[in-house]
């Protein structure tokens, strides 16, 4: 559950609440980009560093933190079969590089969940639906999104009444082998997707009664407009997109064993 | 002015084997407060259905007899055409509402009629003004009770400015203070703005004394309609069972061990009250 | 007997939902939990059965801990019957969906037999038993949960909101069945808001805001006291309405029922009039 919180969107107005979403989702692919780039410690050290200004200047440190804290399992994985994988590789040596390399690799996923997170957390689903439409793409689309963010909530309450009705009724979650397991949750399931049938019958009565699909040209009460805050951060986000592009075609990052032998 | 009329209108749904719908006739007067009632299954929310077209175009089914509204047959103009005239508001808040922010709740339908944005903005706010909600505007639905999620949904049809407001069932999931404040919003709606509103409730006891207008139904049929105080002062309501305000009961109840209160019926304690103070007082 | 003993609970989200509760339900006893949405009405009774532990406190159901032991050994003493039955309906028959909890409980096959046939026709579902649950009307769906908890006859029955959604005939059939449960002596215990319906029965009222208990007593006693009702925004009943405007007449204060109001009324009025 804790990734999920640190992607859980939460009403404050920040600079970087503030930024239009289409130039933020800009700079966190630009990150994405830059750790899909490197494959040594140093410069995805760097990656994850630069963010650290943005987290803090949102205010978002706790959130960001839980959801980092949330990856340490996945984390843990990635580690080990990179070690493993490694391992048997080069048959069965274990090299200083080799754990690098798995420190680097789990360091990336730590980046791109670190970066993804920022970006949900400061910007409201309203904003990013608003920017989808803005991309052309269908309003059905956009409508999708938001109305799906909206009913997450409501669903994960509805599955912890339904999970204490069976329960209340004798139910054992956790009673019996895997497959007895998950034949476990079929009273769980059912009333669950009924209900969810239910209730997009209620929510398309809703809409059709609001006039859905009255006109092509429909309009809508907020407005995207560029601020100064969006074009610093796309010259900032400009400047880390040639940095990272420059530093991966001509500079040869150097290895930590390397660099700290260097160093020594 | 007659606002809304059925004759004859029959309806079954797809599938269904019975109609839902009987023989309905009905007229409901331009700025009336109607008051629709009957027990479960008696398909009050069926009829709400076809005033604003939801029947036939959105269920389908077998639709039969004449229904106009405000002046359109609902059969020949779609939902979102019917939807500028008649707001339809539901029984689950919690179903009505899509967007993240109360705002943008209320505004979704101005944004389907494309209307422009300063415009947009003027009604929205005017809207969220008269339901009284207007400082939760930026809320997210999740973050407000559901007396409030009700009166945003009460707020998202009212943008739309339509000449009617039908309420199914509206106060059900509330508690009675919250449907309390519902109902008296609707009033409002109603006295000040001249909005016709059809109400379906079954709790008489918080709705009747507004009502100038009620129509009990039962099966699909209508089997009394006219004034509040007649219908449910009259014995053969009550054999109906449709749940009579604890005031006219006991207002028929004391007439019946001979002590007559007067000719008009009460429908509200306020009203009982009176009548039994006017009752002593010339013997003071 | 549940004995609710100065529990407090919170929820993860940090939300204080109880606050030093404490009381006690005996046997035998219909109680009826009142207060505003989000007084914490629901989160009490969910400590009856153990689906919630007291962060702070005891609860002891039948002097057992309910913290000690789990939710299916504390379910067969404690029946609890949901708002929604569509968050419990599941099964292609009604036959099935009662027998259920019969089957987790671990009864014997032919007990279970017995005993659904003895809830079905106790709910008047008999001509139902091969129908699917979700074919039924909503009244009847209702019923077919409440069938599907009495099934395995539980001493203490909490049943959440039981009168919504439901028509006046509906209500009183609830009335007449509770009052029929109250003859066998099982313990019930209702949440509601429906402050007719409490009025009509007259049990014990627990009046709750904020998560505290602000009032415990019999129901024409708490009911017709309209200084602790505005405090935890329930609106008073009718009758007690009526009664409250009609301060010359000098009637007892607390009358709940109409038909004792209307004896009063004519014993007073008679003496008036004549």
């Amino acid at each position: 559950m804790s990734v999920f919180d640190g992607l859980k969107y939460r009403k404050v107005s920040s600079p970087i609440h503030d930024l239009d979403p289409r130039i933020k989702f800009f700079y966190v692919c630009a990150i994405f980009v830059g750790a899909i780039l490197f494959w040594t410690i140093l410069p995805l050290l760097i990656l994850f560093a630069i963010q650290i200004p943005f987290v803090l200047l949102a205010g978002v440190k706790r959130e960001w933190l839980r959801s980092l804290r949330g990856t340490i399992f996945l984390a843990a994985i990635i580690f080990l079969t990179n070690l493993i994988v490694r391992y048997f590789a080069s048959g069965g040596a274990l090299l200083v590089t080799d754990l690098e390399f798995a420190a680097a690799m789990t360091l990336r996923f730590i980046v791109l969940v670190g970066s993804f997170s920022v970006f949900f957390l400061t910007t409201s689903p309203d904003h990013l639906g608003l920017a989808l439409e803005r991309t052309r793409m269908p309003y059905e689309f956009s409508f999708a999104f938001t109305t799906a963010v909206r009913f997450v909530p409501v669903l994960a309450e509805e599955a912890q009444t339904i999970m204490d009705a069976q329960k209340a009724r004798g139910l054992e979650l956790e009673k019996g082998n895997f497959l007895k397991r998950i034949r476990n949750y079929i009273p769980v399931l059912v009333p669950l997707i009924v209900s969810a049938i239910r209730r997009s019958l209620e929510l398309a009565e809703a809409m059709e009664s609001r006039a859905w699909g009255a006109t092509k040209k429909r309009t809508n009460l907020y407005i995207l407009r560029l601020k100064q805050g969006d074009f610093i951060l796309f010259v900032i986000t400009i400047v880390i997109l040639m940095v990272t592009v420059y530093v991966r075609i001509y500079i040869d990052v150097p290895g930590l064993s390397q660099f700290l032998s260097g160093v020594s | 002015m007659v606002i809304i009329e059925t004759k004859n209108l029959s309806y079954t749904y797809p599938g269904g084997t019975k109609p839902s719908l009987n023989d309905v006739s009905i007229k409901i007067k331009a700025g009336e407060f109607a008051l629709i009632t009957g027990s479960s299954g008696s398909r009050k929310t069926t009829i709400c259905r076809c005033f604003n077209g939801l029947i036939p175009h959105f269920y389908k089914g077998e639709l039969e007899g004449e229904i106009r509204v405000a002046d359109k047959d609902t059969t020949k103009h779609p939902t979102f055409e019917m939807a500028k005239e008649v707001g339809l508001v539901f029984q689950n808040p919690e179903n009505q509402l899509f967007a993240l922010s109360i705002e943008k709740d209320v505004a979704f339908g101005l944004e389907n009629l494309g209307v422009p944005r300063e415009k947009m903005r003027q009604r929205v706010d005017w809207a969220l003004k008269l339901a009284g909600i207007y400082d939760l505007r930026e809320r997210s639905p999740h973050e407000i009770s559901g007396g409030q999620q009700q009166r945003v949904a009460i707020a998202a049809v009212l943008a739309m400015q339509p000449k009617i407001i039908v309420l199914d069932e509206p106060t059900s999931f509330l508690d009675p203070l919250s449907a309390k404040k519902i109902f008296e919003v609707i009033h409002d709606l109603n006295r000040k703005l001249g909005i016709t509103v059809v109400l379906v409730e079954h709790r008489l006891d918080l709705t009747a004394k507004y009502a100038d207008h009620i129509i009990i139904m039962d099966k699909g049929r209508v089997c009394q309609d006219g004034n509040p105080r007649t219908i449910l002062g009259a014995e053969s309501t009550r054999l109906i069972g449709v749940g009579i305000p604890k005031a006219t009961l006991l207002f028929q109840m004391l007439a019946k061990d001979g002590l007559k209160l007067g000719s008009v019926v009460p429908l509200s304690s306020d009203e009982i009250a009176q009548s039994l103070l006017e009752a002593i007082k010339p013997h003071d | 007997m549940i004995e609710v003993q100065d529990v407090g609970f919170t929820y993860p989200s940090g939300v204080e939902a109880l606050r030093g509760v404490a009381f006690t339900v005996n046997n035998g006893e219909f109680i009826a939990i009142m207060g505003q949405n989000g007084a914490g009405k629901t989160t009490l009774v969910k400590h009856f059965n153990g689906l919630l532990k007291p962060s702070i406190g005891r609860v002891l159901v039948d002097g057992i801990e309910t913290k000690k032991t789990s939710v299916a050994s504390l379910a067969k003493k404690v029946g609890f019957v949901f708002q929604n039955p569509d968050h419990q309906l599941f099964s292609e028959t009604v036959e099935e969906e009662i027998a259920f909890a019969l089957k987790n409980f671990g009864f014997e096959e032919e007990t279970i037999k017995k005993r659904v046939t003895w809830a079905l026709s106790f709910l008047e579902l008999k001509k139902y038993r091969k129908t699917s649950p979700f074919m039924l009307s909503g009244g009847e769906r209702k019923r077919v949960a409440l069938a599907s908890v009495l099934a395995w006859n539980p001493e203490i029955l909490i049943l959440d909101e039981p009168t919504i959604g439901q028509d006046y005939k509906q209500k009183e059939k609830l009335r007449q069945f509770i009052l029929q449960m109250q003859t066998q002596e099982k313990t019930i215990v209702i949440v509601t808001h429906d402050v007719e319906f409490v009025a009509e029965c007259n049990p014990r009222v627990l009046l709750m805001t904020e998560g505290r208990i602000v009032a415990d007593g019999q129901g024409k006693n708490i009911l017709a006291n309209p200084e602790v009702l505005a405090k935890s925004s329930v609106v008073p009943p009718q009758v007690v309405q009526i009664f409250s405007r009609l301060n010359e007449l000098e009637l007892p204060k607390n009358v709940i029922d109409l038909y004792e109001a209307k004896d009063l009324l004519l014993k007073k009025l008679e003496k008036r009039l004549r």
